[in-house]
């Protein structure tokens, strides 16, 4: 029982070493993005990597300080600290500094703070504390209303800073919630929608809804208990496009292949649900729904990418999925970073030899770009070292949240598992070119003390607790 | 629960599958897609700036005056030097190691990153050489310039230089970037837009040796240089020529005009120099050692010497005269020579003389009598001297009439209050400013406007603006050349003037030396007086004397007398530019003009 109390016996030492590779290796790389011949010395706290060699440092005695603090002073001050960041993030739009367009910085001398990254880890004590409130039950209407105004109202403010980045992070939470029992149907259709509209924007009206007819015809198929029910509902579309084929001959105005589609699809929709309602056929009424569903948000996609979302990101979402390539402006800085990274190669070019990751290729090279760095110099060996690293970490902090008795710690485990693994993704997809420009830093890697002690205070309350783990009720 | 903990596999699955397609991505990035390998050995995205050549120049007679040559330009990305063979580098562009180490440093503190330009204009022949050895220095590459190259040695101060833009000229137009070139003078300076061209920009994929790997997307993003626009000067490239080697070692300035257009025909200042001097590498150390020739060869006598006019202002005062009803065609005064008071005359004619003998014989006695009464006219001497003002400055004196010249100066013309500061209000009269009746005093004219009034009297009252181009290629020139500016001179008065003007060519001792063959000159000589050396010689004169097709002023510092050079000089070009040749029987003349040496102050009388 001894042992039960004595936190440096029970702490996870293999997740402490994972966070202290990530965080070295990050500096390696920050070191080589910055490297300059005129000030090689490594402490010069001039340059990049002297400054961020004292922020490791901090960031270290913030690690232990958190260790060190009991742990229901996480539990009990949650809604304070979450309310004390919300108010910040407030405080920031009035009287931020604005870099690269977001208004998100605090600046006391050279020294800068973003509220918004430290309001990651009390959101998810927030969302901890409330979920594992005695008699919680996540499908109550009042349940979930709480658990959106916890995380959408950081989102909201974060918004309003003009920070896109780290507003998106927040809808990782989603993972936590499915967790905790929220429907799998939840999860099916923001899939669904996600898939939808990128396609909507990738592909030509044409090919997707041919598709989205075949995969839906598809479907049925298997569905269908009779080849004969089937033959009826291939009917129903053909019959319905036809129509509307024969009578485009008889209208002035000529519509598109596509649209004609896209008219027969809808109404043969319309025909089988109305049939199926009737004749009570359950998996029919659905997949004919979920077409129209699917139709009618693409169309939606399309209007809403047009009339509501400003044009730089448009451009960077443009750019992502391969539309337009304005190789000088959106496209560019993921050009040159998979140039860097792809001339890499297997085994890279070598530390501090890389010449496409120097400043004037690749931007923002020490902060969000610095997977070019590894790419570049590490080459294939490298880049797959880091991503199983932190494969190998999030999988071991899902494994520790598993093992936690309070459902507090397990949520917030889980919460800081989903917060890396968003970051992760998104910051190396972007590198690589399959997510759009977003510039979030890549956890421990990226340049900069906010996010590097953001991210050290979130991990480290979660080993905290987790070395507690026997305490608790 | 149970339910819930079992979906930690899907949330596994999910970080799994992103890791998986993030490893897939990369190993197909790194190791599978040669692309990115293609580019790999370091593909650099270069914009290469293509500088279009600048426009060029022609006479009125469509002769080259200017054209462009290539030269090149060594930059440096200090960051992707490597070692490399200074001894060699330096031998290859003839320079110090010194100037080299120097040239590094320099680049380096701009930005080790872009690239500068290390050497300037590189020689077509030693770029040759130096092309063969540049793939062993890396970090180094070449770009093409065009210089300007000058068909002939004429013209020199008309059409300026270019030279490169000056921090000033960045801050006040984006278009320049450190190292350009802009025209600094001339013509170079006043049709800089038209004749610069607008520059393009290449992209080019360079792998780290430098190569080219080909243009970024087919070119597709290039930005094609568009070439400079030619331009069709007015000069006469014969008559230029020609004037400039009969200033060889002379001081002073021509100008010629076409009166009819305003067209300058000729303008020389003299000591003139080579204008291929202020091209290239050597533009620096020739131009400080132009700066520091005592003859000043950089000061542009034609636009901004002020002199006073002498004599040759006389037939102005004496069409004021006549237009003021101060004097009329009848009018004689008594001269007594070198007795006369309150101005001297200086030599012996006939007395008394009328308005045309009194031009011939350039009478002072006449002069100060016109002068007075036209100061008299009106109740105080102050109206009637602001209305000789009005009507002398109506002739583009104290003006600024250098229409496309990029820096002509107004001159000066005394104004009342510049005399009431001097004297008091009140207390100066015609008798103060006398000096004034014979263009001496406070006056100070530009040879071009001097020229500009030759062009007044061979119009017969009026004149458009100077100026120095005829055709822009693809483009129009200024409107403001085709306005007509007349004189507040009735042209009735002209005629007795131009009488008197013809006669001093004709008849007093210039006809052996000034009178052209066949043509009527009509001409007006002066004799500045210099207090530090011998007089000024000048000459003011149009030919013919109907539909005159030239007007021309002369001035020759040192000169002594207008009849001894300013008169002749001007003849010669008048008969040149009229009859393309010089008549035998004046040869003389002409090898006399062109052999006077003139350059030391004091000439025997
Ligand atoms: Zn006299």
């Amino acid at each position: 029982m001894a042992k039960r109390n004595n936190i440096w016996a029970n702490i996870d030492w293999i997740t402490i070493l994972l966070f202290m590779l990530l965080v070295f290796m990050g500096w390696l790389n920050i070191y080589a993005a910055a490297y300059n011949e005129e000030f090689q010395s490594i402490f010069d706290t001039s340059q990049r990597y002297g400054k961020q060699l004292i922020w490791i440092g901090a960031a270290f005695v913030f690690a232990f300080t958190i260790l060190i603090i009991d742990t229901n002073f996480y539990v009990f001050f949650s809604y304070i600290l979450y309310g004390i960041l919300i108010f910040l993030l407030i405080l920031v739009l009035f009287v931020g500094k604005e870099i690269n367009g977001a208004r998100s910085w605090f600046t006391i001398g050279s020294f800068g703070f973003q509220p918004s990254e430290f309001m990651k880890f009390a959101t998810a004590l927030v969302l901890a504390r409330y979920m594992s409130t005695f008699g919680f039950k996540i499908h109550k209407l009042k349940s979930l209303g709480i658990i959106a105004a916890i995380i959408f109202t950081p989102v909201i403010f974060i918004l309003l800073q003009n920070d896109t980045g780290s507003a998106l992070v927040y809808f990782a939470f989603v993972l936590v919630l499915y967790r905790e029992g929220l429907s799998g149907i939840v999860l099916f259709v923001g899939s669904l929608i996600a898939i939808l509209f990128v396609l909507a924007l990738v592909i030509s009206p044409l090919t997707l809804y041919t598709v989205l007819t075949g995969v839906t015809l598809l479907v049925f198929l298997i569905f269908s208990t009779k080849l004969v029910q089937f033959g009826r509902v291939f009917a129903a579309y053909l019959i319905s496009t036809t129509l509307f084929f024969v009578l485009n001959l008889f209208v002035e105005k000529e519509y598109s292949f596509a649209d004609i589609l896209v008219a027969g699809s809808i109404l043969g929709s319309v025909v089988i649900l109305l049939i199926s309602l009737q004749k009570r056929l359950r998996n029919y009424s659905i997949i004919s729904l979920v077409f129209l569903g699917s139709i009618m948000f693409t169309l939606s996609v399309d209007y809403g990418f047009e009339n509501f979302l400003e044009s730089h990101h448009q451009a960077r979402i443009n750019e992502l999925l391969g539309i337009e390539s304005d190789l000088l402006g959106a496209g560019y800085n993921v050009n040159q970073s998979k140039i860097a990274i792809g001339s890499g190669g297997i085994w890279g070019k070598g530390y501090l030899k890389g010449t496409q990751t120097k400043f004037d290729f690749v931007p923002e090279q020490s902060t969000d770009f610095i997977f070019c760095t590894v790419g570049e110099e590490w080459g294939f060996a490298g880049t797959s070292v880091v991503i199983a690293l932190f494969l190998f970490l999030l999988m071991r902090l899902i494994w520790l949240a598993e093992r936690q008795r309070s459902g507090f710690s397990r949520i917030y485990g889980y919460s800081v598992a989903v917060i890396l693994f968003f970051h992760f993704m998104v910051n190396i997809g972007m590198t690589i070119g399959l997510m759009p420009v977003i510039g979030i830093p890549l956890p421990f890697f990226s340049y900069g003390g906010s996010s590097l002690w953001s991210f050290t205070i979130l991990l480290f309350i979660f080993i905290r607790l987790d070395a507690s783990r026997f305490d608790q009720f | 629960m149970k339910v819930s903990s079992k979906r930690r596999f899907v949330v596994l699955a999910v970080f799994g599958v992103i890791g998986l397609i993030f490893i897939i991505s990369l190993f197909r990035l790194q190791v599978l897609d040669p692309t990115y390998k293609q580019y790999a050995t370091n593909n650099v995205l270069r914009e290469v700036t293509q500088y279009p050549a600048r426009g060029l120049v022609f006479d009125r007679n469509g002769k080259l005056l200017v054209y462009n040559k290539t030269a090149y330009d060594l930059l440096i990305t200090p960051r992707e030097v490597t070692k490399f063979d200074t001894t060699l580098f330096c031998n290859l562009l003839d320079i110090s190691i010194e100037d080299l180490d120097v040239g590094i440093k320099k680049a380096t503190k701009y930005s080790p990153y872009k690239p500068s330009i290390l050497i300037k204009q590189i020689s077509p022949e030693r770029f040759a050489v130096l092309k063969e050895q540049l793939y062993k220095f890396q970090g180094f590459r070449t770009q093409s310039r065009t210089l300007r190259e000058y068909s002939t040695t004429a013209a020199a101060h008309a059409l300026g230089y270019v030279g490169e833009v000056s921090n000033r000229d960045i801050k006040k137009d984006k278009y320049y970037k450190s190292g350009d070139y802009i025209g600094v003078s001339g013509i170079e300076k006043t049709y800089e837009k038209q004749l610069r061209g607008v520059k393009g920009v290449k992209k080019n994929l360079v792998d780290v040796h430098n190569r080219l790997q080909g243009s970024y997307r087919d070119g597709k993003e290039d930005i094609p240089a568009q070439i400079g626009k030619n331009i069709t000067s007015t000069l006469d490239l014969d008559l230029q020529l020609y004037a400039e080697q009969l200033f060889q070692n002379k001081k002073g300035s021509v100008v010629a005009i076409e009166p009819a257009t305003g067209e300058v025909l000729a303008i020389v200042s003299a000591p003139t120099y080579d204008p291929g001097l202020l091209v290239g590498r050597v533009r620096g150390k020739n131009y400080s050692k132009l700066l520091a020739d005592t003859l000043k060869p950089l000061f542009n006598r034609s636009l901004q010497a002020k002199y006073p006019p002498g004599s040759t202002f006389k037939p102005m005062n004496v069409l004021i005269g006549l237009q003021e009803h101060a004097i009329n065609t009848n009018s004689r005064f008594t001269c007594s020579g070198k007795d006369s008071r309150p101005i001297r005359c200086t030599h012996n004619h006939v007395t008394p003389t009328n308005v045309v003998q009194a031009i011939r014989e350039s009478c002072n006695a006449f002069l100060w009598n016109t002068f007075r009464a036209i100061i008299n006219n009106s109740k105080t001497s102050a109206e009637g001297f602001n209305a000789w003002h009005d009507y002398v400055a109506s002739f583009g004196v104290g003006q600024n009439i250098s229409s496309d010249f990029s820096n002509g100066l107004k001159g000066d013309l005394p104004t009342e209050a510049d005399y009431n500061k001097i004297y008091g209000k009140g207390h100066w009269n015609a008798l103060t400013v006398r000096s004034l009746a014979i263009g001496q005093g406070e006056l100070g004219v530009t040879p071009l406007q001097m020229a500009n009034y030759g062009a007044i009297l061979a119009n017969r009252g009026y004149y458009f603006k100077p100026h120095i181009i005829k055709e822009i290629e693809n483009d129009t020139i200024s409107q403001s050349f085709k306005i007509k500016h007349e004189v507040q001179i009735d042209k009735k008065y002209f005629e007795p003037v131009i009488e008197g003007m013809s006669q001093t060519v004709h008849n007093t001792n210039l006809v052996y030396t000034s009178k052209i063959p066949k043509i009527e000159m009509c001409g007006k000589t002066g004799t500045v007086e210099n207090n530090h050396g011998s007089d000024h010689s000048v000459f003011v004169a149009f030919a013919p004397r109907e539909n005159p097709e030239i007007a021309i002023f002369v001035y020759v510092e040192n000169g002594v007398w207008g009849s001894r050079y300013a008169a002749p000089m001007a003849s010669l070009m008048v008969e040149r530019y009229l009859t393309d040749s010089i008549s035998t029987r004046r040869k003389y003349i002409e090898k006399r003009m062109i052999d006077a040496n003139l350059l030391n102050p004091i000439q025997p009388k």
